[in-house]
């Protein structure tokens, strides 16, 4: 880390996007959302990647990191396709009512 | 300065802005899913520009590979497979493993590193293990609960549970103290444990109906847990990726709450809702009097001259994968010029949000799904209102008796409508466990049977009378 002081101005600056990136959410997307920002919280496959390229050939660094972005993609990829295969059924469902 | 770690600052930056505006894009029902995609995009250029900045050798890159096709490919057949009906129990389970990956790159600084971490990265340590644990057991308790593995034990009903989580809670704190000073010592696995411990001790006791709020809460936690790592390894995307989905996690549970009518405190402290005396009721029929029971045939009577009709669709409905002979019976009654129309209570479902999900899944048109507040003042209207597998949403006892442990919980007002059916398989309680009133009205009728079956014979009573 550059600097404590830095990073702490981007772990309130991102908390406060947070809270205003949602206002009203309509109760249909509550589903879709929350497991939407489930995915997104997966981002943790960054400190798994940081930690394996790191590792410098440490066995165990390298073992535990690849367990972990296992565990983390597990989250992205499945959160973000179940998320998708939910709206899909909204899209679908909408050009429907349009013909 | 050569130009890769400009490069990979220039992406990393951008991927900020598109998680931001996938994120925004979510709550919005006509961008949702191409911001969805947007985020899934941000993702891969993250982590483009983290492996560009990193430059890992050949020894990372195998070790990368092999987990990615792990974890990536059991959470592409996952969400392969999974039922709609299932959705949030996956979410929990997705949800827990991300909080198990922070908790894991924690361990693996503190077991394995070099002994350089300074004070800042010991404490992002020790935070990052208490909240990726609790986010990862509590995670699996929920998805347990949700798929009906684990109950709600009647001690933990009891006050002493709370003395019980806050022993838990100080054993963390005392390990988390010690952390610091010995990073691979045994302060860490008290810490690890207790912290396990603690998920489990805190949502165990939260009832079946609050779980939807438990999971958005843990989500939040879980962006806690990534920033946490953030600090770990010193990544400022992972920092503001984290804070952004915990700070929006946040928000969207107490959205929930609000759509449920329910504080987090008394979510999160209150215990079941219900209580003990109610707990365990399931296939109880002594808690009720005249209860009338009537045929398929004769709902279906009632069906045939009515002009308005209402579906209060509920989890039962999902279970029995009725969706699709809801959506013919309600086809047949339109083409006899019925008007029908689909009452979705916010929390119908396992999920706010789930009920809509599943209808839409067999090809319900989205202007017959009405919201609440909506259809609430149309139902001293409505001829015919069937209810299945809807339970505690249609309670009056919610509006009508303080004593109800429903009591405020906003429902769908269907007593006011003029002849109600309930298709239920048998006199059990509802997933909250509490007795509903609406089944002793003199204008309600109780159909039991599968929602499934006694749909496919209303269709057939219905097409066979036209």
């Amino acid at each position: 880390m550059s600097s404590l002081n830095e990073a702490l101005w981007v772990l309130l600056l991102g908390s406060l996007l947070g809270l205003e990136l949602i206002g009203k959410v309509p109760p249909t997307l509550h589903t879709p959302l929350m497991s939407g920002a489930n995915a997104i919280s997966g981002i943790t496959i960054l400190a798994s990647l940081s930690l394996i390229s790191q590792a410098q050939g440490n066995q165990p660094l390298l073992l535990l990191g690849a367990i972990s972005l296992g565990f983390a993609l597990f989250n992205v990829v499945g959160g973000f396709l179940v998320t998708d295969r939910m709206l899909a059924m909204f899209g679908r469902k909408k050009s429907g009512a349009g013909r | 300065m050569s130009v890769i770690p400009f490069l990979g600052y220039a992406i990393d930056l951008l991927a900020v802005l598109l998680l931001a505006l996938g994120l925004k894009g979510l709550s919005k029902v006509r961008s949702a899913r191409s911001a969805n995609g947007l985020a899934a995009l941000a993702m891969g250029l993250a982590v483009a520009g983290l492996l560009l900045q990193e430059q890992p050798d050949a020894l990372a890159w195998l070790w990368i590979v092999l987990g990615s096709l792990v974890g990536g490919g059991l959470g592409w057949l996952m969400a392969r497979r999974v039922a709609m009906t299932a959705m949030p129990e996956t979410v929990a389970l997705f949800n827990g493993c991300g909080g198990m990956a922070s908790l894991l790159v924690a361990l693996a600084v503190a077991l394995f590193g070099d002994g350089s971490a300074d004070m800042v990265e010991l404490v992002s340590v020790v935070i990052s293990v208490f909240v990726g644990a609790i986010t990862f057991s509590g995670s699996i308790v929920a998805m347990g609960k949700l798929q009906g593995w684990l109950g709600t034990p009647a001690w933990t009903q009891s006050q002493v549970r709370h003395g019980v989580n806050i022993a838990i809670a100080l054993a963390a704190l005392v390990g988390a103290l010690a952390v610091p000073g010995n990073p691979a010592g045994s302060a860490l696995w008290l810490l690890v444990v207790a912290s396990t411990l603690l998920g489990i001790g805190v949502t165990l006791p939260i009832g079946g109906a609050d779980m939807p709020v438990v999971i958005s809460l843990l989500n939040s936690y879980s962006g806690v847990a990534a920033a946490a790592a953030g600090f770990v390894v010193g990544s400022q995307l992972l920092i503001v990726a984290g804070a952004m989905v915990g700070a929006a996690g946040l928000i969207l549970t107490q959205v929930m709450c609000t759509a449920m009518n329910r504080s987090l405190v008394s979510v999160l402290f209150g215990g079941a809702l219900g209580g003990s005396a109610h707990v365990g009721g399931g296939g109880d029929e002594a808690g009720y009097s005249h209860i009338v029971s009537c045929s398929a045939e004769e709902c279906a009577m009632a069906l045939e001259t009515a002009e308005r009709v209402v579906f209060v669709p509920g989890y039962g409905l999902a279970v029995a994968q009725a969706q699709h002979a809801l959506r013919e019976l309600s086809k047949l009654l339109e083409a006899k010029g019925a008007e029908v129309s689909y009452a979705i209570h916010p929390v119908a479902g396992r999920m706010p949000g789930h009920m809509n999900v599943l209808l839409a899944e067999a090809d319900v048109p989205y202007e017959q799904l009405v919201e609440m507040d909506t259809i609430n003042p149309e139902f001293p209207r409505t001829d015919v209102v069937i209810v299945l597998g809807a339970n505690d949403v249609v309670n009056p006892d919610a509006k009508n008796d303080p004593q109800s442990p429903l009591f405020g919980m906003p429902v769908l007002e269907v007593d006011q409508a003029r002849q109600v059916f309930v298709v239920k398989r048998s006199m059990g309680a509802g997933y909250a466990g509490i007795k509903n009133a609406l089944f002793e009205l003199p204008q309600t009728a109780m159909v039991f049977g599968d929602a499934k079956a006694v749909l496919q014979q209303l269709c057939s009573e219905v097409r066979s009378a036209g």
